[in-house]
């Protein structure tokens, strides 16, 4: 169990470089190849996926497998070389993308010879994921540990047909990109989720101290995304045969049903009072559809007894937060792959903010709640700064919000301009350059916001070795002190 | 109660479906693809790009091109033109057909879309056509007669016009913003990348697509031009310089045959020359590689050659695409 924490450090300073990357990708233009921004937007892109986002989800994952299951984690060596290994792996790759070794497949750039270190890794932490769930003492499951035992097995299917079909033996043509989109839905639409979802459903009722509002509703989305999630990635246009982008888009429209499950159970659990009052569920459903009556209410809990818990807890806000960005990430899938038929949304902006939310805006920020809620309870320590954690819970949501509403501002405006032929194209992207310089700010928050993490998080390392340091150097100066005393 | 198992195979389930659904059909069909016949001249198509342009396919890849540049023309549907081709021996039946036709009362779809943008004008008028207009057009055959049309309406002219002893062809044209944004003659669709690995068609367009370059820029020395300094062409673009795909050094006896010709204010000091590295040549082979153009049986295309076209009053949608739309216009609003 220890072990997730030597990881966390890794993963943190994994993440610093992240963000440094960060402020070069937007408008730098460095001579050097290896800054081009095609090879250090790719790197990022992959150093958050799978630097920060994997691997925290991974970390989380094995704990609630051995919370959840009243048992040690197995075999944590199995862990440390895992972690090794993954870590190993992606910074080769990132070496690898900024030599110019990419891939060319958008978020499995990493180069082949990385990946095959990094699909080790991962094996090996989940193999360690599989036995502790096969020993658990506690045999009745929680929905949690239903995704997350998913969710395990589930990356290295998809990871291993992308990297057989598209790097080792390449299928020919345009199947190519039927395996891409395959791989990249599968890992953003349903592998994020599966592990995000598993922390939110574990995290919020555990720190509001309220039951889970319904864990058959939960079954019910996890159902859902996994039948209809898979499916949802082949956008409309692509040089496809035309029934692949069909049933994409009538897969996407049908991920409406563990949204609405989702965001009820998540709804019902922060503010429901209790579950036999469950008679204005329909009242508060419709509530819970319009985005931006969520966006507004869930940061800011209606005036009742919870409002001290959820300001006061770091973790809960983070979660909080995540859930509803996840609630957006998919409201917003479903809004560009239904208007994308008859109006082109696709190929714009909006991309790249669809990603930003899903990945950042719920998965990390889902990801600093997870963490900052376990850390504490594994180390028997608490934070050094809780004001540092509350800065970069607001520095985080900030960053969130200032990257993707630009983007998504940039990706309608060109949307909108890219309709009408008559205007130039130089034209559309000078009037998208203002709102990508506003998610540079963004980007800055962000920044910001990983620095104290990693602060953070060294600090609580540093108070928890600190003692174990001290009295291992005693015990080894005593040593010492001893045998000079000898002769 | 010990839900493991079932879970697994639940999963399992699950995640095969989709496997078979995305991976395993997209690879019987699509990827068993063989190379296939043009519908116009029977070509085979696609065939493998030359060796310096699979290079460069490399070299685009290796940079993240497609980071920022898609290769997927888009197009949201395809209209009829109705073009006469032989005229036929009854011209005194023809040249009235031709007249009603063409002043007829049933307005195109182009002009209906026309109408339909600008409501506070008042609906476009049929263009005048008179007989020695007729005779005109029928000098230079094969002509377009009416274009924009659907295919019942399509049908319903060569109906018109064969009756009156002549002969006329349906093609058809692909539109679409993409389209009329001079990007492509038709949709991208997946025989075009049939020999490429990887295939990149891109997820955004931060720049333009790229799908058809080869198509509207066919000249490798301006791509190097391009490459090593885009702002030679466009004040405004966001696209970074390649400088290091490009050699600096002297001058030797004489300068090098493949040294970029850049006006002053990009040139370098006097004495050096930019010569393009191999990397550079190879990219500008792949891009000017890029068109995807043939009419096939999944993307049917008749387009308007040039000439014919460019005689024609009307406007449509199978307006040739002019080659320097990209570059060469550029109003800064």
């Amino acid at each position: 169990m220890f072990f997730c924490s030597a990881c966390w450090l890794v993963l943190a300073s994994a993440f610093a470089l992240i963000s440094s990357i960060k402020f070069h990708s937007p408008s730098f233009l460095a001579d050097s190849a290896c800054l081009t921004y095609g090879r250090v937007h790719t790197a990022y892109l992959n150093c958050l996926l799978y630097g920060f986002c994997l691997q925290a989800g991974l970390g989380v994952a094995l704990w609630l497998l051995a919370r959840l299951g009243q048992t040690p984690l197995a075999q944590p060596w199995l862990v440390i070389v895992g972690t090794l290994l993954w870590n190993a792996g992606i910074k080769l790759g990132v070496l690898g993308i900024l030599r110019g070794d990419g891939t060319g497949f958008e978020y499995l750039d990493i180069p082949g010879y990385a990946a095959w270190i990094t699909i080790l890794g991962y094996l090996l932490i989940g193999l360690s994921g599989v036995l502790t769930f096969h020993q658990r003492c506690e045999l009745r499951l929680f929905v949690s540990q239903w995704f997350i035992f998913t969710a395990l097995f589930w990356f290295p299917w998809i990871y291993a047909t992308a990297e057989l079909l598209l790097v080792k033996f390449p299928v020919r043509g345009a199947a190519q990109v039927a395996v891409w989109a395959y791989y990249n839905t599968n890992l953003s639409t349903v592998w994020l989720p599966l592990v995000g979802l598993a922390a939110i459903f574990y995290f919020i009722p555990k720190l509001t101290q309220r039951d889970l509002h319904s864990g058959y509703l939960a079954l019910f989305a996890f159902w859902m995304l996994i039948l209809f999630g898979g499916w949802t990635g082949i956008t409309h246009g692509a040089p496809l045969p035309a029934w692949m982008p069909a049933i994409s888009t009538v897969a996407t429209m049908l991920l409406a049903v563990p949204l609405l499950a989702v965001a009820l159970n998540v709804h019902l659990t922060l503010y429901g009072k209790s579950w036999h009052r469950s008679a204005d569920i329909p009242v508060r459903g419709a509530a819970v559809t319009e985005p931006a009556d969520r966006n507004v209410r869930a940061p800011m809990p209606p005036p009742d007894e919870l409002r001290p818990s959820l300001r006061a807890n770091a973790p809960l806000q983070f979660i909080t937060v995540g859930a509803v960005a996840l609630v957006l990430a998919w409201l917003m899938k479903m809004i560009c792959a239904g208007v994308d038929v008859a109006y082109p949304l696709n190929l714009t902006w909006l991309t790249p903010a669809r990603e930003q939310l899903n990945s950042y805006g719920f998965f990390s920020l889902v990801m600093f709640g997870a963490i900052y809620a376990i850390l504490p309870r594994l180390t028997q320590t608490e934070f050094p700064s809780p004001r540092l954690v509350r800065a970069h819970f607001w520095l985080a949501l900030l960053g969130v919000l200032l990257t993707v509403v630009p983007l998504a501002g940039a990706g309608i405006v060109e949307a909108l301009r890219m309709h009408d032929p008559d205007v130039p194209f130089v034209a559309i992207v000078k009037s998208t350059l203002p709102f990508l310089r506003a998610s540079t700010t963004g980007d800055l928050f962000l920044a910001f916001g990983h620095v104290i993490f990693l602060i953070n998080v060294a600090g609580l390392a540093v108070r928890f070795y600190r003692p174990r340091v001290a009295g291992a150097y005693a015990d080894a100066t005593a040593d010492l002190s001893l045998s000079e005393a000898q002769p | 109660m010990n839900h493991g198992p079932l879970l697994f195979l639940a999963a399992f389930f699950a995640l095969a479906s989709s496997w078979c659904g995305f991976v395993l059909a997209p690879q019987l069909q699509v990827g068993q693809m063989q190379q296939t016949n043009t519908l116009s001249g029977g070509a085979t198509y696609p065939v493998a790009r030359p060796g310096e342009a699979q290079q460069g396919l490399q070299v685009y890849r290796a940079n993240g091109c497609a980071s920022c540049h898609s290769q997927q023309v888009r197009q949201s549907g395809t209209v009829c033109d109705v073009v006469l081709t032989e005229a036929g021996t009854n011209q005194a039946a023809l040249i009235p057909a031709l007249v009603t036709l063409k002043c007829g009362t049933i307005p195109t779809q182009a002009e209906q879309r026309a109408a339909a943008t600008a409501k506070d004008k008042p609906p476009a008028r049929l263009q005048e056509f008179s007989e020695p207009g007729a005779r005109d057009l029928l000098a230079h055959l094969p002509q377009p007669v009416r274009q924009g049309l659907t295919r019942e309406e399509a049908n319903a002219d060569v109906k018109a016009l064969t009756a009156a002893g002549a002969k006329a062809s349906i093609w058809i044209v692909p539109v679409g913003p993409d389209i009329s944004r001079g990007w492509g003659r038709r949709r991208t669709v997946a025989e075009d990348f049939l020999f490429d690995y990887p295939v990149m068609p891109g997820v955004q367009r931060v720049g333009p697509d790229l799908a058809n370059v080869g198509l509207r820029l066919p000249d490798a020395s301006w791509h190097l031009r391009h490459l090593y300094a885009p702002r030679l062409y466009e004040k405004g673009s966001t696209m970074p310089p390649y400088r290091f795909l490009f050699e600096k050094r002297k001058i030797g006896k004489e300068p090098s045959p493949e040294a970029l010709a850049l006006p002053a204010e990009f040139a370098p000091e006097a004495g050096l020359e930019i010569v393009p590295k191999q990397a550079a040549k190879a990219l500008a082979a792949y891009l000017t590689s890029l068109r995807a153009d043939a009419p096939l049986f999944v993307a049917p295309l008749v387009a308007a050659s040039p000439t014919t076209a460019a005689a024609t009053n009307a406007p449509g949608a199978s307006e040739p695409v002019s080659t320097h739309a990209v570059p060469t216009t550029a109003p800064t609003k």
